[in-house]
């Protein structure tokens, strides 16, 4: 009976070891937004080229830390990091890989669900309080055919730190000069009123059941579950449909070579302005903890069949493939890593 | 002998592990809160702006809605759990109907926080929110007095199993004499009965007490999580461990991240001080031989 228990011991002990040491394994982790996307893409890179790739959605800010500490071979984060935070203490530098395009769409609860058309400014003051009213005339202005009710507004937004209020206050704080001084742009906000609810489903099921209420959530949430969302009035002055298509299109503007760039209020003439991309990290100097060549190599390989072959599973998904501008810099990105100072 | 010596060892071994996880865990959380003690100082519990942005943090709105909260859950749960106790100790000591009220409150605290929490948001977010639209306050449905509810639930078996078990211990020749000198079963009960188990179901009540504080999952669904001071019980409010799970995971910034760890620490704090009252209330209340 001890030997027996031994054993099985022992076998618990040692099976890691030799599942492990066979083939090689890419491991990443971070944002939770573009998981059905990235799951998809590595189960059929695993089935085109045997590379198993193993992808935790812990959240950007996860990520960001576990590529600094080094127990990824990647990251994936909604929010880019700024300059100062990309230089690392011996000079090496993360990259940012845009992937492809996720947009923030403004959810409601209205009686007979019209379909409404609001600005930034409106929507910066709704959700800051100054707004109250369903049928204040800053609302009722921009949507003539509409009676809208004489109710309360009630605000949701997301109680968790989250990529999506990153993107929705990024805008915001572009539009209006008051939320930028009082609440600025982050995941998590100090936010003047509203109710919080955990997670795209918190915020969905809020609103779905609260009369009157207002939100954001992520577009694909709100195209899965039927939710109306509002056309959304962009720089050029046109009242902009989230959609796979006007999504790609914010993209279509003059990008930094970095990438790292947020396209909220987008220039582009047809881009709907609560866009943003979503980027995978990665260590531009490959050679940095006992990592291999083989593994830069094959994870080198995977990047670039993920903005190559790999787009052709984002629209199925209801996620918005990269535009030509921003694939171009995405491959510029990916063919400017090296291993110990060579390219890979 | 030997098998004495040994048995004797494993048990000491295992109280001084317990104990010193306890210390440990306390002195992980003081360490990693050293960033935002040196902030913030004493302004972390007195400040009532929570703003990650502008690397602001006041835990005041927090604390109040934690122990408002509890509080209020545990005025509503306190009269259940005592009838409960009284109807299983004292009514029903055995039998099918007894098994069944027993089975199905110990039942209560097996189901998963989030199952309470679903509960509350699809059923009883909406009939608040409707009492709430008739009394002409703006109709949340969710907020401090839905918290409370769902707390009390969640914490009616601890005090109530516990009550139970103390008011069967009271001695059977006390309760009979008092009945030989007349009084009814309800004299039995206020004279007899509740005086005797008093410091037992204190006790019950202080447990159910530290479960309301530290609950999470359940409280973050319906509370409403808006960084306020709740101005009445309709409001919408935030706990402390409903902050922690909101925001930790995606908390970047040192001094953010070690805020989150200090609503920790006040928190264990706050229990530890909770506890530590209980004790002395229980001492009080024992009946002195």
């Amino acid at each position: 009976m001890k030997k027996l228990i031994l054993m099985f011991l022992l076998g618990i002990l040692i099976f890691p070891l030799i599942s492990t040491a066979g083939s090689l394994e890419l491991v990443g982790a971070g944002a939770t937004f573009p998981y059905p996307l990235y799951s998809k893409m590595f189960d059929e890179y695993n089935k085109e080229f045997g590379t198993k790739v193993n992808y935790q959605a812990i959240g950007s800010g996860g990520g960001i830390r576990q590529l600094q500490e080094m127990t990824v071979d990647f990251g994936a984060t909604d929010a880019f990091m700024s300059d100062e935070e990309v230089k690392t203490k011996d000079g090496n530098e993360i990259i940012h890989i845009p992937m492809c395009l996720g947009a923030v769409v403004i959810t409601y609860r209205l009686p007979g669900n019209p379909k409404i058309k609001l600005d930034g400014e409106t929507i910066a003051l709704i959700f800051l309080g100054k707004i109250v009213n369903w049928n204040d005339e800053r609302i009722q202005k921009q949507n003539p055919d509409i009676k809208l009710p004489e109710k309360n507004i009630i605000v949701v937004h997301r109680s968790d730190g989250s990529g999506t209020t990153f993107i929705f206050s990024d805008y915001l704080s572009k539009v209006n000069s008051v939320w930028k001084e009082k609440v600025g742009t982050g995941k998590s906000l100090n936010w003047p009123v509203g109710l919080g609810a955990k997670g795209n489903s918190g915020v969905a099921g809020i609103i779905q059941q609260t009369p009157y209420s207002i939100g954001y959530v992520e577009l694909i949430y709100a195209e899965n579950n039927g939710m109306p969302v509002a056309e959304i009035k962009n720089k050029s002055g046109n009242y902009i449909m989230p959609s796979i298509k006007s999504v790609s299109a914010s993209a279509n503007v003059k990008l930094p070579e970095h990438s790292r760039v947020s396209l909220t209020d987008t220039d582009a003439e047809d881009g709907y302005p609560l866009s943003s991309f979503t980027w995978i990290i990665v260590y531009k100097e490959q050679k940095c903890l006992n990592k291999s060549e083989a593994k830069a190599k094959e994870l080198v390989k995977l990047l670039k069949w993920m903005v190559s072959d790999g787009q052709k599973f984002a629209e199925p998904l209801k996620y918005a493939p990269l535009s030509e501008e921003a694939l171009k810099i995405a491959e510029n990105l990916i063919g400017s890593m090296t291993y110990s100072g060579k390219k890979i | 002998m030997r098998s004495e010596k040994a048995f004797r060892n494993i048990l000491k071994i295992s109280a001084v592990i317990t104990t010193l996880l306890v210390i440990l865990i306390f002195i992980t959380l003081v360490l990693h809160s050293v960033p935002a003690i040196k902030k913030t100082g004493l302004s972390f519990i007195l400040n009532k702006t929570w703003d990650p942005v502008q690397d602001e943090f006041g835990a005041l709105p927090f604390i109040i809605g934690t122990l408002l909260t509890s509080v209020i859950a545990l005025v509503i749960c306190i009269p259940f759990s005592i009838s409960i106790s009284l109807i299983l100790g004292e009514y029903f000591k055995s039998g099918i109907i007894s098994g069944v009220i027993k089975g199905l409150v110990e039942l209560l605290a097996g189901i998963p926080s989030i199952v309470y929490g679903f509960w509350g948001l699809f059923v009883l977010v909406p009939v608040i929110r409707n009492i709430q639209s008739e009394m002409d306050v703006i109709p949340y449905g969710v907020g401090i007095l839905t918290s409370s509810l769902i707390l009390a639930v969640m914490i009616l078996p601890y005090s109530a199993s516990i009550g139970c078990e103390v008011i069967r211990m009271v001695p059977g020749d006390l309760k009979e004499a008092a009945s030989s000198l007349g009084a009814n079963k309800f004299e039995v009960i206020t004279n007899i009965v509740i005086p005797y188990s008093k410091s037992g179901i204190i006790a019950g009540i202080f447990l159910a007490l530290g479960r309301a504080l530290g609950e999470t999952m359940a409280v973050t669904m319906v509370i409403g999580n808006s960084n306020f001071i709740p101005k009445n019980i309709f409001s919408p409010g935030n706990t402390m461990a409903s902050v922690i799970a909101n925001e930790f995971t995606e908390a970047t910034g040192a001094v953010y991240l070690s805020a989150l760890v200090e609503i920790g620490l006040v928190l264990f704090i706050i229990t530890a001080i909770i506890n530590y009252f209980g004790k002395k209330v229980i001492q009080h209340f024992e009946i002195k031989k």
